[in-house]
C-alpha cells in the first residue's frame, strides 16, 4: 500500500457535496465541451480566431478535435455545399452520443446569401441543429456566446440521453420509415 | 394570361430599358505596326480570323479547329510561357454557340494575350494540355460547367460538381435556384426519395416568414422547442441573455472596510 | 447510437487494394490541415505517394451563378467570400475589372486608401499564412503569436470598414468611407510591430529552427518551367526563381509611384516560400509607411465622379434634385456599362487574381470569370505530390496557401 494514500471521507480531507446526478453529468458534460474542426468555409477562420490567442477558446473547456469520435460539439462553420452535405451527415453519425450541433453562420443556418443552386438551404435539412448562431461571418465573442448558450441548455437536459428527444429527422418519424421499410 | 417567359435564357433580366438607350462599346483599336503584339499576328499568319487590341490586351479571334495549333505558335515562338485562364460563355440562345477564350501571359514582355472562338453546339475543342497544363484543370471546370467536350484531354470528368449531378449549372437555361434534381439532391442521397415529403421543399425566399412554423428559426423572440405545435394564446417572449446585477451599495463596501 | 440510414455501413477511410499493393487513403473534405474542403485521394506505396488526386468543389457555391443574376453593385459583397482571408483584395479586383470597363479611374485619395487596405490585407494573410503553415507542420506556438499580430491588422480593417472578415472596404468608382481619425498612427504602430514580431517572434522561432527546416527544405520542389506550365502565379512563382509581380509589371493604383522590392528565391522549395512571404510582408510594411504622407497630400475626393454609372456623394444626393433621381435609377436598375469583355489580372496576397467580365450592356453581367490563383495551384498538387512521403503531403498543401473559397467558387 502506498504510504501517502489519503482517504477522504474518513480522515476528512476533503468535505462532502450533495448533488443530483443530473447536475453532476451535466457540470461535466456542459465544461468539457469538444468540438469537432469543421471548417467549411469563412466562419472557419473566425471559428480558428476564437481559438487562437485573443479570444482563448481553452479557457471554456474547449479544445478543438480533429476526429468525429473524440468530439461532442460539431460546429458547423461555412457554406454547406450540396456536394459536400453527404460527408456532414456522415461526420454527424460518426460522433459518440451526446452530441450537439452549432449551426454557424448564415449560411448554415438557412444558405444565407447563397441563395443557389449548390447550397444546402440549411443544415437542419440534414442534422438536427442546437444553437443557431446568426452573423456572416460571426464574430468571435459570437461563438463564444452561442457555446455559452449551448452549455445552459445542456444543464437543462437530462443526463439519461433518451429522455431528452433529439429532433432527427430519421428518429422523429421512425414511424413512417418503418412502414416504408 | 401568364406573361411569356422564355426558356433558353432564364437568367435575370432588367425590368426595364430605356428606348432610348444606346449601348456605348468598350474601345477598341487596331494592332499598330512595329510593336510586340504585330509581331505576334506576324507569327500567327492566317490563322487569324480578326484581331484587335483592347484596354492592352490583343484579342484574337480564330477558327475552333486551329486552337491548338494558334496557341502553340504563341507558346513557342511568341514567347506566351503561361495560360492563366481558360473558360467559355453561353450564347446558345442567341447564335446556338459557346464563346470559348484562353488567357495567355508573356512573362518577359509582361503582354496578354486573349485567344476567342465560337464554337457550335455538341462540337468538341481539342485539348492544349499538352502545352499547358494548367489547361488540364480549367477544361475539366469548363466541360463541368457548360458540358463542352474535350478532345484529348487526360481525364475529362466532372471536377466542380458531383459526378451524378444533372444538368450544366452556368447555360444559361439552368436556373440560378437549381432544377428539380439539384433541389432535392442532398435530401436523395442521404435518406432517399421517399423522405421528401419528411423534410419538405427548401424555402427560397429569404423574406418569408411563418407564424405557425416551429421547424424553422423564423421566430426570433418567440422561439419553441421544435417541432411543437403552434398555440398564439401561449407566445412567451424569450429572454436571451441573463443580466447578473450586483448591487454594490453603500453598505457592502462599508462592510468590506470594516473587514479590512 | 448511430442512426442507421442510406450511408451505413460507415466505410472506413482506408481502402486496401491487393492488385498492385498500393493502398488508397482518403484524404479529407474534413481534414484540420485541408485548409477547408479539399479532398485528396492518395495512392500510397509503403509512405511514398505514387498517385494523387485532388478533388475539389465541395465548397462551390455558385458564385460565377450569382453574377449573371445580380447587378454589379449587388455582386461586390459576394467577392468577399471568394478569398476570405484578405477579403479587400477579391473586393479591389472585381472593382477594378469593373472600372476598366467602364473606363472610370479612382480619385488620388480613393487609390491611397485602397492602396493601403490592399498591402494590410496582404499582411493579413500572410500571417495567416505562417500561423496555418506552422500548425500543420507541428509549431503551435507560432500559431498563436502570428494570431494575435493579425488581430492586430484585424482590428485595423474593423476600424475602417466594421467587419473583420467580410470587409467590402472598396466600391466600384472608389471607397466608401474615409479613414477614421487616429487610423494612421495606429496603423504606423502596427507596421512597427509586425517589423519587430518578423524578426524577434516567427523569424526566431522559425527561421534557423532545425526541425522547421528538415521539415520545410527541399519538400516541394518545383523546376521554374513547371510552375509556369501549371499556371503558378504569386509566390508560388517568384519562389521557382521568376521575378514576375503584377504590381511591377503591369503596375495599377499607386504602385508605379512607390518603391519596393520583389523578393525571389530560386531555392524552388516549401523553406525558400517561407522565407518569401516573410519578406514580402516586410515589404508591405515598407509600402504602408510610404502611403501615410500620400495620403496627407490627396485632395477629399473618395469616389469618381462618372454620374451615368455611380451615385452622388450622400451630401449631393441629399440637396440636388438631379443627384437624387440619379442615385434612384442607379440603386433601382443597375449601372448599365458599355458592350465589350474585359479581363483585367491584380496581385492578391494568394497569386494573380483576375476577372474576366463580359457586358451586353445590360445591368447583369453576362459572364463574369473569377480567375483564381488556388485553383490552379490546387491543380499543381497532382503533380507536386508524387513522389513525397505521407508526412510531406500537409506542408506541400500548407506551401501552396490555397483557400476553398477561391478554389470552387
Amino acid at each position: 500500500m502506498a504510504q501517502h494514500q489519503v482517504n477522504y471521507t474518513s480522515s476528512a480531507g476533503l468535505p462532502i457535496a450533495l448533488t443530483s446526478v443530473d447536475k453532476l453529468v451535466n457540470w461535466g458534460r456542459s465544461n468539457s465541451l469538444w468540438p469537432l474542426t469543421y471548417g467549411l468555409a469563412c466562419c472557419a477562420i473566425e471559428m480558428m480566431a476564437s481559438g487562437a490567442s485573443r479570444y482563448d477558446f481553452d479557457r471554456m473547456g474547449t479544445i478543438f478535435r480533429a476526429s468525429p469520435r473524440q468530439a461532442d460539439v460539431m460546429i458547423l462553420a461555412g457554406t454547406l455545399s450540396k456536394k459536400h452535405a453527404e460527408f456532414a451527415r456522415r461526420l454527424y453519425d460518426q460522433m459518440t452520443e451526446p452530441k450537439w450541433v452549432i449551426s454557424m453562420g448564415s449560411c448554415a443556418n438557412t444558405g444565407g446569401m447563397f441563395n443557389t443552386y449548390a447550397t444546402v438551404q440549411g443544415v437542419d435539412r440534414i442534422i438536427p441543429v442546437d444553437i443557431y448562431l446568426p452573423g456572416c461571418a460571426p464574430r468571435p465573442e459570437t461563438l463564444q456566446y452561442a457555446l455559452m448558450m449551448l452549455q445552459k441548455k445542456i444543464r437543462r437536459e437530462s443526463a439519461n440521453m433518451n429522455k431528452n428527444q433529439k429532433q432527427d429527422l430519421t428518429t422523429q418519424t421512425s414511424k413512417k420509415r418503418a412502414r416504408l421499410i | 394570361m401568364r406573361k411569356y417567359v422564355p426558356k433558353d435564357n432564364v437568367q435575370k433580366k432588367a425590368y426595364y430599358t430605356d428606348r432610348y438607350h444606346v449601348v456605348p462599346k468598350v474601345p477598341q483599336s487596331e494592332v499598330v505596326e512595329g510593336t510586340h503584339f504585330a509581331k505576334v499576328l506576324e507569327a500567327l499568319e492566317n490563322l487569324v480570323l480578326s484581331s484587335s487590341v483592347q484596354l492592352g490586351q490583343m484579342v484574337l479571334h480564330i477558327n475552333p479547329k486551329d486552337n491548338f495549333e494558334v496557341i502553340k505558335i504563341l507558346k513557342e515562338q511568341c514567347g506566351y510561357t503561361q495560360c492563366s485562364e481558360q473558360s467559355a460563355v453561353d450564347y446558345l440562345a442567341k447564335e446556338n454557340e459557346f464563346e470559348l477564350f484562353w488567357q495567355l501571359l508573356n512573362i518577359n514582355e509582361a503582354k496578354r494575350v486573349r485567344v476567342v472562338c465560337r464554337l457550335a453546339k455538341g462540337e468538341a475543342i481539342e485539348s492544349i494540355v499538352p502545352l499547358f497544363n494548367s489547361a488540364n484543370f480549367a477544361e475539366r471546370e469548363m466541360f463541368d460547367m457548360f458540358g463542352i467536350k474535350v478532345n484529348n484531354h487526360p481525364f475529362l470528368k466532372r471536377i466542380i460538381m458531383p459526378d451524378d449531378w444533372e444538368g450544366h449549372p452556368l447555360l444559361k437555361t439552368y436556373p440560378l435556384f437549381g432544377d428539380e434534381a439539384a433541389s432535392w439532391y442532398e435530401v436523395d442521397k442521404i435518406f432517399g426519395k421517399e423522405y421528401r415529403d419528411i423534410i419538405g421543399p427548401e424555402n427560397r425566399d429569404p423574406a418569408k416568414i411563418d407564424m405557425k412554423d416551429t421547424k424553422r428559426f423564423s421566430r426570433i423572440g418567440y422561439e419553441v422547442p421544435f417541432g411543437t405545435e403552434y398555440n398564439a394564446d401561449k407566445e412567451v417572449p424569450i429572454e436571451y441573455s441573463e443580466t447578473l446585477l450586483v448591487n454594490y451599495n453603500k453598505k457592502a463596501s462599508k462592510q468590506l472596510d470594516e473587514r479590512k | 447510437m448511430q442512426v442507421p440510414n442510406k450511408l451505413t455501413p460507415f466505410f472506413e477511410n482506408l481502402n486496401f487494394e491487393r492488385d498492385d499493393n498500393t493502398m488508397v487513403i482518403n484524404f479529407g473534405p474534413q481534414h484540420p490541415s485541408a485548409h477547408g474542403q479539399l479532398r485528396l485521394v492518395l495512392e500510397l506505396d509503403g509512405e511514398q505517394v505514387v498517385k494523387a488526386y485532388p478533388d475539389i468543389g465541395y465548397l462551390h457555391r455558385g458564385i460565377e451563378k450569382m453574377a449573371e443574376n445580380m447587378t454589379y453593385n449587388e455582386f461586390l459583397p459576394t467577392t468577399d467570400r471568394l478569398d476570405y482571408i484578405a477579403s479587400t483584395s477579391n473586393n479591389y479586383a472585381y472593382a477594378l475589372a469593373v472600372e476598366k470597363l467602364l473606363g472610370i479611374e479612382a480619385p488620388r485619395r480613393a487609390q491611397a486608401i485602397r492602396t493601403m487596405l490592399l498591402e494590410l490585407n496582404r499582411v493579413i494573410s500572410h500571417l495567416f499564412f505562417i500561423a496555418t503553415h506552422a500548425l500543420d507542420v507541428g509549431a503551435m506556438s507560432v500559431f498563436l503569436y502570428a494570431f494575435r499580430e493579425r488581430e492586430f491588422g484585424m482590428d485595423l480593417m474593423e476600424d475602417y470598414c466594421g467587419a473583420r472578415l467580410t470587409h467590402s472596404a472598396v466600391r466600384i468608382g472608389g471607397v466608401p468611407l474615409d479613414l477614421p481619425e487616429g487610423w494612421l498612427e495606429n496603423l504606423a504602430a502596427f507596421c512597427d510591430k509586425v517589423d519587430y514580431e518578423i524578426e524577434h517572434t516567427y523569424g526566431a522561432l522559425l527561421n534557423e529552427n532545425r526541425i522547421w527546416k528538415m521539415r520545410l527544405e527541399d519538400v516541394g520542389v518545383i523546376s521554374a518551367e513547371d510552375a509556369l506550365n501549371w499556371g503558378c502565379t504569386g509566390i508560388m512563382l517568384r519562389g521557382s526563381g521568376v521575378k514576375y509581380d503584377i504590381r511591377k509589371e503591369e503596375p495599377y493604383e499607386l504602385y508605379p509611384e512607390l518603391d519596393f522590392d520583389i523578393p525571389v528565391s530560386d531555392r524552388c522549395d516549401s523553406y525558400g516560400r517561407f522565407r518569401l512571404y516573410m519578406e514580402e510582408m516586410r515589404q508591405s510594411t515598407r509600402i504602408l509607411r510610404q502611403l501615410i504622407p500620400i495620403y496627407k497630400e490627396t485632395q477629399p475626393q473618395l469616389m469618381a465622379h462618372a454620374p451615368k454609372y455611380i451615385s452622388a456623394t450622400k451630401e449631393d444626393i441629399m440637396t440636388q434634385n438631379y443627384a437624387l433621381m440619379q442615385h434612384f435609377v442607379l440603386v433601382a436598375q443597375g449601372m448599365r456599362p458599355p458592350r465589350g469583355e474585359v479581363y483585367v489580372p491584380t496581385e492578391s496576397p494568394k497569386g494573380e487574381l483576375g476577372f474576366y467580365i463580359k457586358s451586353e450592356g445590360d445591368p447583369y453581367a453576362y459572364r463574369l470569370k473569377c480567375r483564381a490563383p488556388s485553383f490552379f495551384h490546387t491543380g499543381l498538387l497532382q503533380e507536386l505530390l508524387v513522389g513525397t512521403y505521407l508526412a510531406d503531403v500537409v506542408t506541400i498543401i500548407g506551401t501552396t496557401n490555397i483557400v476553398f473559397g477561391e478554389v470552387d467558387r
